[in-house]
C-alpha cells in the first residue's frame, strides 16, 4: 500500500518528463494529472510545484481558474450538460432533471458513493446536434430521454466510457451549404509549394491584397497582422491558431478541425513561412478533447510527408512544427492575450495592451494569433490569387464566411456564404419559419429583430464570428438574455472590478426580474451597470456583457415589462398629492403644477 | 525640458516610462486609486483610476504618458463611475468599518469618503470567507480582500517568498497562501516581510497590536487620502518594477 500522498504523486513524473518539466506546460500537466487521477489533490499540486520550480500557490491558482480542473473529487463519472440557450430550447433542463432523479442526485453535488456528479457547463459547440453533454470530457450529442436513461444505467453499472455505444459520441459535420472554402480542391502541400516560389514579402502582400480579415469576429486585416509580426524584432516568432471556439452558438471551427484539418495546418505553415516562425501552437478548446488524437495523426502524416518539421518540402532552413495545447474550460481564453497567458501555463487573464501580441506575444516574442477559419481562408486566398479571392464578398469584407446555424430551424448546421448575405437569406435557407429574432455572433454579438432581417452579414453592417441562433415566436427573449448574462458571469476571469462584480450584479438583477420581483428601477440599474461595464472593463468580455440585455430591451421590452412587479417605482406616499396644497395656494392646476408621470 | 500632457486642463510634466498616474502623482495631482502602489509595477485591476483620454476611458495607472494627451479625471462622470466601483468592492466582500482594525488606515474607506460614497447601493454578497488565525504573529481576514494583488507582488518581488497567490475566477476569485494545508502558519511569512505593509485594507494584520492607535488619530484621520497619496508618490522603489506572478503584468 502506498501512503496517502504517494497515491496522488504516482505517475506524475512521466507526465512531467514528457513536458520536459517546463513551467510553461503547467496547464497541460494539470490536465493530464486530472485525466490520470480524476482530480488534482493538494499533494499533487505541491509535487508539481517542486518539480517545475514554481510556487505551489501558482499551481493551485492555475488549477483553480479552469472549469474542467477539479481540486476535489467530483465522481468517477463527471456529467456536464451543455447549458447554451439552444440546448435549453432542445429540452436540456428536463433531461438533466430526469438524470438527477434517476441517479438520486442534486446538481453540483457528488453522489455519496463517489460515483457520479451532474452539473452544467457553458456551450460545448454542439448546438446543431444538441442537447449535448460532456462525460469525463467526452462529448455526447443528440440527447433524448431514452439516451439519458441509458447513460444513467451505464453509469450505475460502472461501465467504462470506452465500452459505451460509439453512436453516443458521433459528431456530425452537418454541412448544409458549400462555397469556395468548403468546396476547395487543395491537396496537402499545394499552397506551400506555390508559396515557396515567393518570398515572405510577396506572401504577405498577397494576403493583404486579398482583403482577408480575421474570422474570429474582430476582423483585423490578416495581412497587416502578419506584416507587423514579421517586422517585429525577436529571438523567435510564433504562429498560434485560436481554436478555443467558446462563443455560445459557434461550431464552425469544430467542422474545419474535423474535416479540413490539413487546410488549417497548411494555413498555419504558410503564416510561419511569411513571418519566419519555427514553432506553432493550436489552442484547442477542452470541449473538443475528442479531436486531439485525430489532429495529432494529421500532424504526424504531414511530418511524414515533409510538410512539417525540418526542411519542409526540401527547402533548406524552412523548419516549422505545430504543438497542440488543450484548454480546460475558460471562454476568456478565446481572447488572444488571455490565450497566450494560458499557453504559458498561467491563469487565462487578458494582458494590458499595448504591447500587442504581434510584438510581445508568447514568451514576449512576436506572435501571430489567428482564428481557425482565418488560416483556412488565407491558404485559400493564396491558392485562388488575391484578385479572385477579393472578388467574393463585399468591398470591405472579402471572401466567404462560415455561419453556424442553430436554434429554431429544421436544418441547423454549417452554411458558407459570400459576405454580404442577408439575415433573411440565411433564415430562408435553413428553413426557419416564424423567426422572431436572430442572435448574430453569439452573446457578445447582436440580437437582430424581425424588422432588421434585411441587414447583411459583413464588417460593414453585422460583423460575426459565425454564430447564428434562431428564435421563433414561441421563444421568450428575456430568458435568452438571462441565459447569456449567466454565461458572462460564469466566464468572467475576475481580474477587474467592473466585470468581476458587475456581471454578478447583472445576473442577480436579471434573476430578480425573472422571479417577478423587478421594477422599472431595475431596468435603470441595468442601464447603469452597462455604462460601468462599457467604460471601465479590462477587456471585451466585460464591455459586451450587457449587450444581450440591451438589445433585447430595445426590441422586446414587453418581455421584460410583463415581468415587472410594477412598471414604475411606487413610493409609499403620493408625491403629486403632496403638491395639492401648493396648487391650491397658487391657484394653479396646469400641467406644470403637476409632477410628470415619470417623476411621480 | 520634459514633455507634458494636459490633466483636467493644466499641464503635467512626465519622464519617459512614466504612466499617466505616476506622472500625475509626481506632479502633485491626485487621481483616485486602490490597486496602484508607487513601489510596484501597475497592473490596472481595480479600475478606480479610470480617466478619459482623448475621449476614451482607460486605466491611468497603466496608460503610458505621452506628450499632448488630453486627460480628464476630476469630472462628475468619472467620479460617479469610481463611486460605483468602490460600492462594488464594498458589497463584494464583508466590510464592517466600525469594528475593523483597519478603520482610519484603510484606503478603501478613505477613498469612499473622498468620493462621497454614502451607501453601498447594491445588495451585499455576504461571501463566506473564513479567517486564518493559524500564524502565531499574523492574522488574515479575507473578508476585506479587494484582490489588489499587492501582497502577492510584495511577497514575490521584495520578500522572495511567494506567500500569496490567487485562485478561482470571476466572483469566486480569492486570495490563497502558499501551503498545502492552505494555512499561513505553514508558509514562511514573517512580520518583517514587505507583504505585511502593503495591504490597502485590513486583510493582513499583526496580532497583539489591535487598536493600539486610537480611532481619530489614524492615517486618514489626519490627512485625506488625496494628500497621503501625494506624500507617498516620490518614494523610491524597493522592487524591481516587474512582477512575474501578478496578473496582467506580463
Amino acid at each position: 500500500m502506498m501512503a496517502g500522498s504517494e497515491i496522488h504523486t504516482a505517475g506524475l513524473d512521466s507526465i512531467l518528463d514528457r513536458y520536459a518539466r517546463d513551467p510553461n506546460a503547467l496547464l497541460q500537466v494539470l490536465r493530464e494529472v486530472q485525466e490520470l487521477h480524476g482530480y488534482i489533490h493538494p499533494s499533487s499540486i505541491s509535487y508539481i510545484g517542486v518539480k517545475l520550480g514554481i510556487p505551489r500557490a501558482r499551481v493551485e491558482g492555475v488549477a483553480g481558474f479552469y472549469s474542467f480542473l477539479h481540486l476535489q473529487p467530483h465522481g468517477e463519472y463527471r456529467v456536464l450538460f451543455s447549458d447554451n440557450i439552444t440546448d435549453r430550447m432542445q429540452g436540456s433542463q428536463a433531461l438533466m432533471e430526469q438524470m438527477c432523479q434517476q441517479l438520486w442526485l442534486q446538481p453540483g453535488k457528488v453522489s455519496e458513493d463517489g460515483l457520479v456528479s451532474i452539473n452544467t457547463t457553458s456551450c460545448t459547440g454542439m448546438c446543431d446536434q444538441g442537447p449535448a453533454m460532456l462525460v469525463n470530457g467526452r462529448a455526447i450529442t443528440r440527447l433524448t430521454h431514452q439516451r439519458v436513461q441509458e447513460i444513467g444505467h451505464l453509469i450505475r453499472n460502472r461501465t467504462p466510457l470506452a465500452d459505451w455505444p460509439a453512436d453516443y459520441f458521433r459528431v456530425e459535420d452537418n454541412i448544409r451549404r458549400r462555397g469556395p472554402l468548403l468546396d476547395n480542391t487543395i491537396a496537402p502541400g499545394d499552397v506551400l509549394r506555390a508559396a515557396l516560389a515567393l518570398d515572405s514579402k510577396d506572401i504577405i502582400e498577397t494576403v493583404k491584397s486579398s482583403g482577408l480579415r480575421g474570422r474570429g469576429g474582430a476582423g483585423f486585416p490578416t495581412g497587416i497582422k502578419w506584416e507587423a509580426c514579421s517586422n517585429a524584432p525577436g529571438s523567435e516568432h510564433y504562429v498560434v491558431c485560436n481554436a478555443d471556439e467558446g462563443e455560445p452558438g459557434t461550431f464552425k471551427d469544430r467542422v474545419l478541425l474535423t474535416s479540413y484539418a490539413d487546410l488549417v495546418f497548411e494555413g498555419m505553415t504558410l503564416c510561419a513561412l511569411a513571418i519566419g516562425a519555427q514553432h506553432g501552437f493550436l489552442y484547442l478548446r477542452g470541449e473538443y478533447r475528442y479531436l486531439l488524437e485525430p489532429l495529432q495523426a494529421v500532424l504526424q502524416r504531414r511530418r511524414d510527408n515533409k510538410l512539417l518539421g525540418r526542411n519542409i518540402l526540401e527547402r533548406s532552413g524552412f523548419d516549422f512544427d505545430i504543438a497542440i495545447h488543450l484548454g480546460a474550460g475558460a471562454y476568456i481564453c478565446g481572447e488572444e492575450s488571455a490565450l497566450i497567458e494560458s499557453l504559458e501555463g498561467k491563469r487565462g487573464v487578458p494582458r494590458n495592451r499595448p504591447p500587442f501580441p504581434v510584438t510581445h506575444g508568447y514568451l514576449q516574442q512576436p506572435t501571430a494569433v489567428d482564428n481557425v477559419e482565418t488560416f483556412c481562408s488565407a491558404a485559400l486566398a493564396m491558392q485562388m490569387g488575391a484578385e479572385n479571392y477579393r472578388a467574393i464578398g463585399t468591398a470591405k469584407s472579402s471572401g466567404s464566411k462560415l455561419i453556424s446555424v442553430s436554434g429554431d430551424c429544421p436544418r441547423p448546421g454549417i452554411y458558407e456564404y459570400p459576405f454580404g448575405v442577408s439575415v433573411r437569406e440565411v433564415l430562408d435557407d435553413c428553413g426557419a419559419a416564424n423567426a422572431r429574432a436572430v442572435q448574430v455572433s453569439g452573446p457578445s454579438g447582436v440580437c437582430v429583430a424581425e424588422s432588421e432581417f434585411d441587414r447583411k452579414l459583413g464588417f460593414e453592417d453585422l460583423p460575426t464570428a459565425g454564430a447564428f441562433m434562431v428564435f421563433d415566436d414561441s421563444r421568450d427573449l428575456f430568458e435568452v438574455a438571462r441565459n447569456f448574462v449567466h454565461f458572462f458571469a460564469h466566464e468572467s476571469c475576475g481580474f477587474c472590478t467592473p466585470c468581476r462584480v458587475g456581471t454578478a450584479l447583472l445576473k442577480s438583477t436579471m434573476d430578480k426580474i425573472a422571479a417577478g420581483l423587478g421594477t422599472q428601477y431595475d431596468l435603470g440599474e441595468i442601464e447603469h451597470l452597462d455604462h460601468v461595464l462599457q467604460t471601465s472593463s479590462h477587456c471585451g468580455l466585460g464591455r459586451t456583457a450587457c449587450n444581450p440585455v440591451l438589445h433585447t430591451l430595445k426590441h422586446f421590452r414587453p418581455a421584460y415589462e410583463s415581468r415587472l412587479k410594477s412598471l414604475e417605482f411606487e413610493p409609499a406616499f403620493d408625491l403629486d398629492g403632496a403638491l395639492a396644497r401648493a396648487r391650491q395656494m397658487t391657484g394653479r392646476d396646469d400641467a406644470g403644477a403637476h409632477l410628470k408621470p415619470e417623476e411621480a | 525640458m520634459s514633455d507634458t500632457f494636459q490633466l483636467d486642463g493644466t499641464s503635467v510634466p512626465f519622464e519617459a516610462g512614466q504612466t499617466v498616474m505616476q506622472a500625475a502623482l509626481a506632479g502633485g495631482r491626485y487621481i483616485p486609486h486602490l490597486c496602484y502602489h508607487p513601489e510596484f509595477k501597475p497592473h490596472g485591476s481595480c479600475k478606480v483610476c479610470t480617466v478619459k483620454i482623448n475621449g476614451r476611458t482607460m486605466a491611468s495607472c497603466t496608460m503610458p504618458a505621452e506628450a499632448g494627451l488630453e486627460v480628464e479625471s476630476n469630472i462628475e462622470e468619472l467620479n460617479g463611475l469610481r463611486r460605483t466601483l468602490v460600492q462594488m468592492l464594498f458589497v463584494e466582500g464583508n466590510h464592517f468599518c466600525p469594528s475593523c482594525e483597519a478603520s482610519g488606515n484603510c484606503q478603501l474607506q478613505a477613498t469612499a469618503y473622498a468620493l462621497q460614497v454614502m451607501t453601498p447601493h447594491y445588495n451585499q454578497f455576504f461571501p463566506d470567507r473564513p479567517l486564518d488565525a493559524s500564524h502565531p504573529d499574523i492574522l488574515l481576514d479575507f473578508n476585506r480582500c479587494i484582490l489588489c494583488e499587492l501582497c502577492v507582488c510584495a511577497s514575490s518581488e521584495v520578500d522572495g517568498k511567494n506567500v500569496f497567490g490567487l485562485s478561482g475566477r470571476g466572483i469566486t476569485k480569492h486570495l490563497i497562501v502558499n501551503a498545502e494545508s492552505g494555512l499561513l502558519k505553514d508558509t514562511d511569512m514573517a512580520l518583517t516581510d514587505k507583504a505585511m505593509q502593503v495591504c490597502p485594507v485590513g486583510v493582513i494584520l499583526e496580532k497583539g497590536k489591535g487598536f493600539s492607535v486610537p480611532i481619530g488619530e489614524r492615517r486618514y484621520d489626519q490627512r485625506p487620502v488625496s494628500a497621503q497619496a501625494l506624500d507617498d508618490a516620490p518614494r523610491q522603489a524597493d522592487a524591481s518594477g516587474s512582477c512575474a506572478v501578478c496578473e496582467g503584468s506580463s
